[in-house]
């Protein structure tokens, strides 16, 4: 593989990165914990929306996360041609 | 038949469950021995992961201790969660393809430095040491709670048993046996919880119903803020009494030392392929899920469920199982004002019950009247969570005494069948003396383990990462940085921690920080330091750059190799 494709790879590496790791800022030091008292005075069923983000939807939006990183990355190989099979 | 019955017969079933496993798992070379010959799948490499993660602190400690910070149980579940978001994205699938056994082979190599790989090796032993005297000590508490067998010899039980299948079957033997142990621990987890989800909001799944109403059409959660309120505690939901700061910290520090522990790490070493690195680590953390998110709404039925059998009743009329937990002295009641009821207040001076937080799981089940299969069942779960942690971490010493110190420090030339020996003998000599430090655990295990977690975040997350994603980074920056980590993260622990003889006082806390969130602190001085010094030092050799680049990408992932 040459020099600039295989820094064309990484650089599209690192901006899934930086996308995915800033959901998953979000979701829980945003959500779960920093703005997680003014989300409170919203619902979402029977569970006040900050603390909801907290004990569950960013444990959700973790697994989600990796699944979609995964899905991702073997495209990305698939293109960059370095995929393992 | 009696509890007593059905918690012999289901915890021996489980038991020859895991014998038969680890039988037809043995382990015949050194690469089944470390890393389970890399032919591990995905899915069961996922399995495995879980249940090396969740020890019997998640399983029993956690959902009790939620109950009863509310709000602030938040940390334990985003922070032992989240990590795994870090594995998989900045950590497996290079570690993978880097293909060595340990976490001190990748940082040895990458520093090209023998002192490097020592500062890795002597941590990763503290670390994994630390934590499974904790998992023994779990482990003889349950034997002895539930088979009436005194605490030593419970321990001696488990011994036995980790000592046949970790011995005898190395990583191998151990991920299969850690599979089934996972089917066990989960499986015990969530019968009760649907069971009480049913009874108390009428829906079978315990993440909704928790969002669910009760009988009379107010929400669960809005009528255990009211008890809560009415009782003098903050309300369960809100964040008012816990404090922000240490909230963010906290979470950061378990969140990156999750991610540089290194009985997780190795664990992606025992995959194909770097693709199956990637998706490992998503099924590893889909099934960790499947608890972390059921033990919240643990949490609150349980909560909801004590509050109401307790509060303001006649303590002549408590249940058989109030009694019990009382006979075992994790349950204290004083009626202070003599009027026969009990009062379960937030302010002391005129609370009368003094409830243990490790009861809320194992008493949750009695306090909901399910049958005592469900209870037995409860304690095999507890048992599978411990010694699948337990035989995970054993691994990582004998690995690292055996692979790291002996094969790349002392002896070089050892042979293969003289390895496999020598790590036999380091996971029989290991089980023995955490076996034997469980039984007589120095008082501060509890408050060790958070030094644990900030040993990791401090010193391997920052050094495996910029070992990763910084090519320029250079021996002097990285050991400098694990350095300087180390040394700032344990000086405040044990400063700040009255149990490890620590003259600190809460009030003269860095901007209010914790010494269980200090690693997140530790973690960014590791990194400034590694950078700034790397830039002031010469760059890395030509071939280790060339690792670098090669681990970046997928293709060409051979079998773990040895060198």
């Amino acid at each position: 593989m040459s020099n600039k494709s295989l820094q064309l790879y990484w650089k599209k590496n690192l901006r899934y990165l930086l996308i995915l790791l800033s959901i998953w800022f979000f979701v829980s030091y945003g959500c779960g914990i920093l703005f997680a008292e003014y989300l409170n005075q919203f619902s979402l069923g029977g569970f006040p929306l900050g603390f909801w983000f907290a004990q569950q939807g960013s444990i959700y939006v973790f697994v989600i996360l990796i699944f979609v990183y995964v899905y991702l990355m073997n495209q990305l190989d698939k293109e960059f041609d370095v995929n393992e099979d | 038949m009696e509890v007593q019955t059905w918690t012999l017969l289901i915890v021996g079933i489980t038991f020859l469950l895991y014998i038969i496993v680890a039988i037809w798992a043995r382990a015949g070379s050194t690469k089944e021995f470390y890393v389970a010959g890399g032919g591990v799948s995905p899915l069961a490499n996922g399995m495995a992961t879980a249940a090396d993660w969740m020890s019997a602190a998640s399983y029993l400690s956690m959902a009790g201790l939620i109950s009863f910070m509310g709000y602030g149980g938040s940390q334990y579940l985003m922070g032992w969660t989240g990590g795994y978001v870090l594995l998989a994205l900045m950590l497996a699938p290079y570690l993978r393809k880097f293909g060595k056994f340990t976490v001190p082979d990748f940082i040895g190599e990458r520093y090209y430095s023998s002192q490097a790989r020592l500062v890795a090796l002597i941590c990763a032993i503290f670390v994994s040491f630390t934590y499974v005297v904790g998992q023994m000590k779990g482990v003889g508490v349950a034997f002895a709670r539930f088979l009436e067998v005194p605490f030593t010899t419970g321990i001696l039980i488990g011994i036995g048993i980790v000592f046949f299948y970790a011995v005898l079957g190395g990583m191998k033997g151990i991920t299969y046996t850690q599979v089934a142990q996972y089917c066990v621990l989960i499986f015990a987890f969530t019968v009760p919880a649907i069971f009480i989800s049913l009874q108390m909001v009428g829906n079978p799944i315990p993440q909704i119903g928790m969002g669910g109403t009760l009988e009379n059409g107010t929400y669960l959660l809005e009528k255990l803020d009211q008890l809560h309120t009415d009782l003098g505690f903050a309300a369960y939901t809100s964040m008012g009494m816990n404090d922000r700061v240490n909230l963010f910290f906290i979470t950061a520090a378990l969140m990156f030392g999750t991610a540089g522990l290194p009985h997780v790490i190795v664990r992606f070493f025992t995959v194909p392929k770097v693709r199956d690195a990637r998706k490992s680590a998503g099924y590893a953390l889909l099934f960790i899920a499947l608890l972390y998110t059921t033990a919240p709404a643990v949490a609150a039925f349980a909560r909801t469920n004590l509050i109401q059998t307790v509060s303001d009743k006649e303590y002549a009329e408590m249940p058989a199982w109030f009694t019990k937990w009382e006979t075992a002295e994790l349950l204290k009641f004083e009626d202070k004002n003599g009027d026969g009821r009990i009062q379960y207040l937030a302010d002391a001076s005129k609370n009368e019950l003094v409830i243990d937080r490790d009861i809320m799981v194992l008493a949750n089940p009695e306090i909901a009247n399910l049958p005592s299969w469900v209870i037995a069942l409860v304690v095999a779960g507890g048992l599978a969570a411990a010694l699948s942690t337990a035989a995970g971490l054993l691994l990582v010493i004998a690995t690292s005494v055996s692979h790291d110190l002996l094969k790349n420090y002392l002896k070089p030339n050892i042979s293969e069948r003289g390895e496999l020996i020598a790590a036999r003998i380091a996971i029989a000599v290991a089980v023995i003396g955490a076996g034997l430090a469980g039984m007589n655990p120095p008082g501060f295990v509890a408050e060790v383990v958070a030094l644990a977690f900030g040993l990791a975040a401090s010193s391997f997350f920052p050094a495996i990462i910029l070992g990763i994603f910084d090519k320029r980074m250079n021996k002097e920056g990285a050991i400098t940085g694990m350095i300087v980590g180390i040394l700032f993260t344990t000086f405040y622990i044990i400063y700040f921690k009255p149990q490890l003889g620590g003259p600190g006082l809460p009030e003269n806390y860095w901007f209010g920080i914790k010494p269980e969130g200090i690693g997140t602190l530790g973690m960014f001085l590791n990194l400034i330091v590694a950078l700034v010094v790397s830039r002031m030092t010469a760059p890395p050799p030509e071939k280790v750059q060339q690792i670098v680049e090669d681990i970046r990408i997928p293709r060409g992932a051979g079998g773990a190799v040895d060198h």
